[in-house]
């Protein structure tokens, strides 16, 4: 999976319902996205990923949707989310 | 103990205190399934939807049921996984809604 930065990004966890409730909504549409599965980093790497998170979303709450650089979706918001990628159905 | 046994167990013990089960089972059992792997992984029962460090002590506002529970039920009719839910909300006298993130963001390491 290529980490261009064209397409979406959620950054959740494995056992949050609304992440994973999250995800079925963007596979529902077919919409191709990055998953950072942020409790399986451990160390430096997670720590600089929280960082990133907190610099997007300053609560670091999940799921944590950057749609684009110029919209973040904070938690499970289908409409939002559905608007945001310009879903209409 | 195994999913159904828990669920009875916490079902008893919450509902005293004015916490109900949300009446989406599957969500139920998915978060406690949850609740059961994080207690495997990490030695505690950590929200399923926040990032535990993995540090009881550390973690200890979030081990479900979490500090911030109460105060999101009154808000918010629910908690933040959407586990439990207020009296009001189980008697339908209030609609859910969606509930920010309560813990304090330098807590999440």
């Amino acid at each position: 999976m290529d980490n261009c930065d064209c397409i979406p990004k959620l950054y959740g966890i494995s056992t949050c319902s609304h992440c994973r409730a999250a995800r079925k909504l963007l596979d529902k549409y077919n919409i191709e996205y990055d998953y950072i599965q942020v409790d399986d980093l451990k160390g430096e790497e997670r720590e600089a990923m929280i960082k990133i998170i907190k610099a997007l979303n300053p609560r670091c709450s999940f799921p944590t949707i950057e749609i684009n650089k110029d919209t973040v979706i904070v938690g499970n918001k289908e409409n939002d989310i559905k608007k945001a990628l310009g879903i209409t159905r | 103990m195994n999913l159904e046994q828990l669920y009875d167990t916490l079902k008893k013990s919450q509902e005293k205190k004015g916490a109900f089960f949300n009446k989406d089972k599957d969500l139920v059992f998915e978060l406690l399934e949850s609740l059961q792997l994080n207690k495997e992984r990490y030695g505690y029962m950590a929200c399923p939807c926040r990032l535990a460090s993995g540090d009881r002590e550390h973690d200890k506002d979030i081990i479900c049921p979490c500090e911030y529970r109460e105060a999101d039920m009154a808000e918010f009719g629910t908690c933040y996984c959407g586990l439990y839910v207020s009296e009001k909300v189980k008697n339908l006298e209030m609609e859910p809604t969606y509930v920010p993130e309560r813990r304090p963001a330098e807590k999440i390491l």
